[in-house]
């Protein structure tokens, strides 16, 4: 192993807290309330609901089917009663509509998921036909959905096929969990998908900081011509589609280019994961890892969750807050990236990962008093994109959207929010940069 | 003597045939100035404030004398100016409506409470974005003032954590109405005396829960009202300018007081 791994160009090192959870083995978590699932859980159309109030509904039953080509069929997790198709909140904070499911307890499976199915008899076709029949969408966190990830336009060009492990948000390890436990899935849903991609060769992509991930997965690898491991150095936002790209085919992305343009897809090992169970198993998209993390949580943990289930309930699972903890923040995802919430009565999402509670200690609220900025270009240095956050946050102060966009190209930024972690002047950089991108693509809408 | 004559001569020719190009380039690039057009402007408000849709005033009385626009469609003009463009134009310019902006909120600092503490940017616009749900109620004022920074006429105002538009500074330009991320600004006819001041779509229980000035859709109103001004839609109450004499029953029979005067 090389004493310095590669990298990417930019991007900060924060305090990682994995501690907390990483080595937690998985436990399965099955929700006795009510299942919510919103039908806009990944990019693109909302699905549209096959169902209606009073159905009877069995668990891998799919209950909404993808409504255009960019969409994404979602399935039941549990078996029981469909309360009605009405508006709930979401983590995202808007009302949406969701379908509400009363949980029986029994989890009783559809018929025929579970069924083995040898990979080897199937065609590309049929194999992509699976994965868009599981409403499989990518469980990183941007949910883009997989099957048309898997079908660009040229399959010949695809030089690398990339299992994204890198897990580089802070606190989050369950990803790092499924690569210890389930390498042998992940490396079979690894070659399902080289099957699409001729010419491809396939990598996972670990951070440095998951030995024993890496050794599992090394491990499974042992013997595999066309699969290999690729450690990479510790440093956020490695997992982010353009650091890996970096690393593994040694290309930068030109701005407004995609992976597939430089001949690689990039999914997230628990999408490659999902890939073979939908495939092979003919199961759904049902369950997914989920950390619970933080200073403020009583058990810090991994669980296997099931789709739909309220954060409230995850919560009690990994046994509530801690006690005498002065719990100050609850956040969707981990602290650079994910979304602050003011309710636990949401759903999980398919592309969301954790649950992050964190106190005073670790939150640090209200001592982030903004200040002018200083020009030390702190942030043009760690913007893994090459982006000028500084002269972005200038003209986004302005609402001068011309230059954003135009000059600036601030609508590549992917709110890693580096830039607002290492500002010493405490400026809120990312949250300017979402919400001038909000309304510059209002405007475009118009 | 004769080098005088020469040049008198030399400069006069060249001078009449420059004399006569400009000329000739005058008829040929003849630009029709309408003199209307200044006209129009002239009567306009001036204060460029976009609330027209057009790129300010010079902008919108090219649109009128071209007759894209109406001669209404300035939304700040008084009536006495849209009779001035009426005339400038030649068109009868009939019946303007005033309108003013109403802010459907009246919830209070003392009449709902946080729900978290937001420390990002204080604006409502990237506030809505991060998610969160800054009061207890989900439609209402987040009290930021986007409002009062797209206001060009400093005719609203945050007080107590809600906007609050002046009826008399007002233009009814709709520029708050279209920055508002709660669409929570409506124009209504300047002489309508009650509005309802409530956004809150959830039934009764639930709003009563969260906001003690919330609009419980009881349906009180509708049945006292002898107008037929109002009506209940969506659990929210709604008064019709048009109908609404002012004649204050509904004020005094909604057991929330969510009714007040304009």
């Amino acid at each position: 192993m090389p004493i310095f791994q590669k990298t990417f160009r930019g991007g900060v090192h924060p305090a990682d807290g994995k501690e907390y959870a990483r080595n937690v083995p998985y436990s399965t978590y099955l929700p006795k309330g009510d299942l919510v699932f919103p039908l806009n859980q990944h990019i693109g159309k909302p699905a549209r609901p096959l169902v209606q109030k009073g159905d009877t509904v069995l668990a891998g039953q799919i209950i909404a089917e993808a409504d255009g080509f960019v969409s994404a069929n979602i399935a039941s997790s549990c078996s029981g009663k469909v309360k009605g198709v009405e508006n709930r909140r979401t983590v995202a904070g808007t009302a949406a509509p969701c379908i509400v499911i009363e949980n029986d307890g029994a989890y009783t499976m559809a018929e025929g998921v579970g069924n083995e199915t040898d990979e080897a008899s199937l065609t590309g076709r049929e194999i992509l036909d699976r994965v868009k029949a599981a409403g499989i969408i990518g469980l990183g966190g941007a949910g883009f959905p997989t099957h048309v990830k898997l079908a660009p336009k040229n399959a010949e060009a695809i030089r690398y096929v990339i299992a994204n492990g890198a897990e580089c948000e802070p606190y989050i390890t369950c990803d790092d969990q499924l690569m210890r436990t389930q390498a042998q899935e992940i490396v079979k849903g690894l070659k399902i998908m080289l099957r699409l991609f001729p010419k491809a060769e396939g990598v996972v992509i670990i951070e440095e900081n998951k030995p024993e991930a890496i050794r599992a997965m090394e491990e499974a690898c042992r013997g595999e011509e066309k699969v290999r491991v690729q450690a990479v150095r510790t440093k956020y936002p490695q997992g982010g589609e353009r650091a890996v790209l970096s690393v593994v085919a040694g290309k930068h992305l030109k701005l407004g280019m995609l992976p597939a343009d430089v001949g690689c897809v990039v999914d997230n090992v628990a999408t490659v994961r999902a890939i073979y169970r939908a495939v092979c198993k003919s199961e759904p998209l049902m369950e997914r890892g989920f950390t619970v993390s933080g200073d403020g949580v009583e058990r810090p943990c991994n669980l296997m969750v099931r789709i739909g289930t309220s954060f409230s309930e995850v919560l009690q699972a990994a046994g509530g807050f801690r006690k005498g903890a002065d719990v100050q923040k609850l956040i969707c995802g981990g602290p650079m990236m994910g979304l602050a919430l003011s309710s636990l009565q949401v759903p999980i999402c398919k592309n969301n990962n954790a649950l992050t509670v964190l106190t005073l200690d670790e939150a640090a609220l209200g001592e982030k008093q903004k200040t002018s900025c200083l020009r030390c270009g702190r942030c043009n240095q760690v913007c893994p994109l090459g982006l000028t956050p500084q002269m972005m946050a200038q003209a986004a102060e302005r609402k001068d959207y011309g230059r954003y966009e135009k000059k600036l190209y601030g609508l590549e930024c992917i709110a890693c929010g580096s830039c607002t972690y290492i500002c010493p002047a405490k400026r809120p950089l990312m949250q300017l940069f979402k919400q001038a991108k909000a309304e510059i693509m209002a405007a475009k809408r118009k | 003597m004769q080098e005088i004559i020469i040049a008198t001569f030399v400069v006069g020719v060249v001078g009449l045939l420059i004399g006569a190009a400009l000329v000739a380039a005058g008829k040929k690039f003849y630009v029709e100035a309408d003199e209307r057009e200044a006209a129009v402007r002239a009567s306009l408000p001036g204060n460029n404030c976009g609330g027209c849709g057009y790129a300010g005033c010079d902008a919108v009385a090219a649109a009128i004398v071209n007759g894209e626009a109406e001669i209404t469609v300035c939304p700040v003009c008084s009536s006495q100016a849209v009779e001035e463009i009426g005339a400038i134009m030649g068109v009868d310019a009939g019946e303007t409506l005033r309108r003013v902006a109403l802010v459907k909120c009246a919830g209070t600092c003392d009449k709902t409470s946080p729900k978290c503490s937001y420390t990002g940017i204080r604006d409502c616009r990237a506030a809505v974005l991060s998610g969160l749900s800054l009061w207890e109620c989900d439609y209402g004022c987040l009290g930021f003032g986007s409002c009062v920074e797209a206001c060009a006429f400093d005719a609203i105002r945050v007080k107590d954590g809600v906007a609050f538009a002046d009826p008399e500074k007002c233009t009814g330009c709709g520029r708050c109405a279209a920055v508002c991320p709660k669409q929570l600004i409506e124009l209504v006819p300047a002489d309508q005396k009650l509005a309802v001041r409530c956004s809150n779509r959830d039934r009764g229980p639930e709003v009563k829960k969260v906001c003690s000035a919330g609009c419980l859709g009881c349906r009180i109103c509708e049945k006292q009202c002898e107008h037929g001004a109002i009506l209940v839609e969506n659990n929210l109450a709604r008064i019709d300018g048009a109908l609404c004499t002012g004649c204050g029953t509904c004020m005094e029979k909604c057991p929330v007081h969510v009714i007040s005067g304009i």
